[in-house]
């Protein structure tokens, strides 16, 4: 996820990240890393980045000239996938209009990346 | 994707559905004459982060993955070819220039497991959670690619460089994906993104020779020969 500042809104961090904040600490399908005190704010509605991405074995890169933070993808299996639940994807089609993966719930799914390129 | 349309036609009242991802920065005005020309029944979606890199693995393209009826993914990202390419089949003409020649006896070696594939994907409708090709949920992580530290952050680096991009940076984006490449020169499409990018003039349709440029140290064909030649561009299939 890009940002530009390390105390980010959980929302914006869940939506990017496909991991779900919760009470137990940050969980992706059945695996949850626990999180320390200092990394959520009290309310539980923002989080500091540098810490989380720290727990997850996500490398967080600076371009210091732009002001921008990007943070990779967890590391913690050692693998692309941390769990084999599919995370929610959500992208627009040719006219703008966002679908959700999680839409097509109870059918079988084949996700198919091409390129023009 | 008039072989995916086909397959999708097959196989839509036994419970499959498709779902296209075009992977490119230009966004949908550079995928638009595609899926026009497709005009597919199914969800066909564009994604100018290639966030699906991130999420489910993807590195190169056509990449494919399973997922079932309650949302668990049943194989992880992989080589997705369902027809025989008929360049493969080609005679190389004589007299072509040098790089062409070459890319071409490079394309020729490409593995081809097309049918095989093809044949999995039916089996799996088919008989589902049975069919052999469906994985378990420990064996779906442990096949999905290995991603350390280098490959996590040459996927930061590429979505800065796309940021960069898309804000008219170019000389920030050419500097951040020639850092993703370096980190992770197994990702294809962070590489051919960049490359096609670099030597495509505007308006015209996607470069797919990605020779030489000054802005990126690699190249298709010669990162193609340093990986091990067209034989190792995909992976083979695995039952």
């Amino acid at each position: 996820m890009l940002t530009t500042s390390l105390d980010v809104e959980s929302s914006a961090f869940e939506a990017a990240s496909g991991w779900h904040l919760r009470p137990e600490g940050a969980c992706n399908g059945d695996v949850c890393v626990p999180l320390p005190d200092g990394v959520r704010s009290s309310d539980g509605t923002r989080v500091q980045l540098d810490l989380l991405a720290e727990r997850l074995g996500a490398p967080l890169v600076h371009d210091e000239e732009r002001g921008l933070y990007a943070m990779g993808p967890a590391t913690i299996t050692g693998h692309a996938l941390t769990s084999a639940e599919a995370p929610e994807l959500e992208l627009p089609d040719l006219d703008g209009n966002l679908f959700r993966l999680s839409s097509l719930h109870g059918r079988k799914v084949l996700l198919v990346a091409w390129a023009s390129w | 994707m008039p072989g995916w349309q086909a397959l999708r036609a097959e196989l839509h009242d036994k419970g499959l559905e498709i779902v296209t991802i075009g992977l490119d920065a230009g966004g949908a005005d550079a995928v638009r004459p595609w899926i026009e020309a497709a005009n597919p029944d199914h969800p066909s979606l564009i994604d100018e982060t290639h966030i699906v890199d991130e999420l489910f693995g993807v590195t190169n393209v056509p990449n494919a993955v399973w997922i079932d009826e309650r949302g668990m993914i049943v194989r992880p990202a992989e080589p997705a070819n369902i027809e025989h390419s008929p360049l493969q089949d080609m005679e190389i003409p004589d007299g072509l220039p040098e790089r062409i020649h070459d890319m071409l006896v490079e394309v020729k070696e490409i593995r081809d497991d097309s049918e095989a594939y093809r044949a999995a994907i039916v089996d799996w409708v088919e008989n589902g959670a049975d069919s052999p090709y469906a994985l378990s949920p420990d064996a779906v992580v442990a096949r999905s690619l290995p991603r350390g530290r280098d490959e996590s952050e040459a996927a930061a680096c590429f979505e800065l460089g796309r940021h960069l991009h898309d804000a008219g940076d170019d000389d920030g984006a050419v500097t951040w994906w020639r850092e993703a490449h370096r980190l992770d020169p197994n990702n294809w499409t962070y590489k051919r993104q960049a490359w096609s990018l670099a030597s495509t003039a505007p308006g015209e349709p996607s470069d797919l020779m990605q020779g030489p440029t000054d802005l990126y140290e690699g190249n298709w064909l010669d990162d193609v020969k340093a990986s091990g030649g067209g034989a190792n561009y995909y992976p083979s299939f695995q039952p």
